[in-house]
């Protein structure tokens, strides 16, 4: 029987919300990791019982953790439950929250310092995981999006990490800067038709696409426009929200950007704008319908000095024309006084027939469409602030 | 032997419930404590000191005998009732709201 898993990440822990096909009735688990910021977790896609989850706090740092039972239970890999911490020689079985960048002259190309807010340098200081990407063909490697901007990998299932570090290095990392929320790797889209290629985003230096598994990479920010740097269409220091690609079609991309809602059609190469009659291009999430290629959500936000939905009215926003033409998805949302916000990472789609779409806002609410937006209920209403929504389509 | 006071997050992740006791060889200090804390507890490694400096995390702080020792070298010695295991070396997480 099929079913569906919402792994939702919070900023006082993690809950998993699970529910048949019908997506009717839902059972909201306890807390996981309670107090603790839980930027994001997800599911692989070849193995769903194997989840990662990214645990952070301003006071102890960064924790990874694992469960391979469907989040019934967790452990830091490395550390399984119940076993020594230590090998028989009295080494520690890996350190899974250790993010240390490369500074190595072969690979990491010592890379001192990026751009502050206000341009002077400052040190590449190791914040949290802001995503966890697993790899589309093997359990065991998982890509992790950093703050401050980088991207790392782990092979052996989350035990230890290794910068890739020629994203940093490729050339123009010393003139990365951060966005409101930190200089964060936020988005990463693997590419299930081919395995070298990959696209990166970074709040705010732009988009990255590698083509030959991280060995070198470029920016593809040609056709952005972002009035508030000095140079509205630089290579780099653009404050891309989010990024959203269907699987039947990894040369399309959907941008959210700080402003502007941006499609491209050739992998990034160029962009476009497909605003069209959005209320506000402004906004942080996007994502593409399950089966639809063309379709696509994004929820606008009135502003960037002002984060939440204008006129108070919480509304979806759907193309089914791959954008510029736009409908407002209102039924079963709040319509009035209604002054949340929606992360970039808040917003997943599921595979079932009809398309399911959820998204979680900052007030702590969790929604759920059953089909395809046209029609929205509450899966919960009381969370901690969401930051992260994935979903796992169970068959 | 010492006695160290972890912060509930900590104990948590460390999955244990009171006090952590711990054997020293040589001078206590706050480096040697906090080795023999990571040795017996490696998935604590990263989140009292940082993974690559080995610095305190800045919202963590040190305290025993009613001192905050904080800002202590790291290779000063502990005081002796911590040494003897007397007092506990307390690890706290800095109140910072949230």
């Amino acid at each position: 029987m099929s079913g569906v898993r919402v792994l939702v990440g919070t900023r006082k822990g993690a809950f998993i919300l699970t529910s048949d096909g019908k997506r009717e009735k839902w059972d909201i688990s306890a807390p996981q990791f309670a107090g603790w910021e839980i930027y994001h977790l997800k599911g692989s896609l070849v193995d769903p019982n194997r989840i990662y989850a990214s645990q952070s706090s301003s006071w102890f740092g960064q924790i990874i953790q694992r469960s391979d039972d469907g989040g019934k239970t967790w452990h830091q890999p490395g550390t399984p439950p119940g076993e020594p911490t230590t090998a028989p020689d009295g080494t520690p079985k890996g350190e899974s929250n250790k993010f240390v960048y490369d500074t190595s002259s072969e690979t990491g190309k010592p890379l001192t310092t990026h751009q502050w807010y206000d341009g002077t340098p400052h040190p590449w200081e190791f914040k949290r995981v802001w995503h966890l990407e697993p790899s589309l063909t093997d359990p065991d490697t998982v890509y992790a999006g950093v703050e401050d901007a980088a991207l790392f990998r782990s092979s052996d299932g989350g035990q230890t990490w290794q910068e890739l570090a020629a994203l940093r290095g490729h050339g123009s990392g010393s003139r990365w800067q951060p966005g409101a929320g930190g200089m964060c790797l936020h988005t990463i889209l693997l590419d299930s038709s081919n395995q070298g290629r990959m696209f990166i985003a970074i709040s705010s230096a732009g988009a990255f696409r590698t083509d030959d598994g991280g060995k070198t990479w470029r920016p593809i920010n040609r056709g952005l426009r972002s009035e508030q740097i000095p140079d509205p269409t630089a290579e780099v220091g653009h404050c891309v929200h989010r990024i959203a690609m269907h699987r039947s079609r990894p040369n399309i991309l959907f941008m959210q950007k700080h402003w502007d809602v941006m499609r491209s059609d050739d992998a990034g190469d160029s962009w476009q704008e497909i605003s069209g009659n959005l209320p506000t291009d402004f906004g942080f999430v996007i994502d593409v319908h399950a089966h639809e290629p063309n379709t696509i959500y994004v929820v606008p936000i009135k502003s960037d000095s002002e984060h939440f939905p204008p006129d108070g009215k919480l509304r979806v926003y759907r193309s089914r024309s791959g954008g510029n033409e736009w409908e407002a998805l209102t039924q079963g949302l709040p319509q009035s006084d209604c002054y949340v916000n929606v992360l970039r990472d808040a917003m997943a789609v599921d595979s079932l027939d009809k398309c399911g779409v959820y998204f979680g806002t900052t007030g702590g609410q969790v929604y759920a469409s059953a089909d395809a937006g046209d029609s929205w209920a509450p899966i919960v209403r009381d969370l901690p602030a969401v930051v992260s929504v994935e979903v796992q389509t169970l068959l | 032997m010492i006695r160290v006071t972890l912060p509930p997050h900590l104990r948590k992740l460390a999955h244990v419930d009171g006090e952590v006791q711990l054997d020293i060889e040589g001078e206590v200090t706050q480096r040697s404590a906090l080795d023999a804390l990571e040795a017996r507890y490696p998935m604590l490694r990263g989140t009292i000191r940082d993974h690559a400096t080995h610095r305190r995390r800045a919202f963590v702080r040190f305290f025993a005998c009613g001192q905050d020792l904080s800002h202590e070298l790291p290779d000063a010695p502990l005081p002796d009732a911590v040494a003897t295991g007397a007092e506990s070396f307390m690890v706290v997480g800095a109140m910072a709201g949230g």
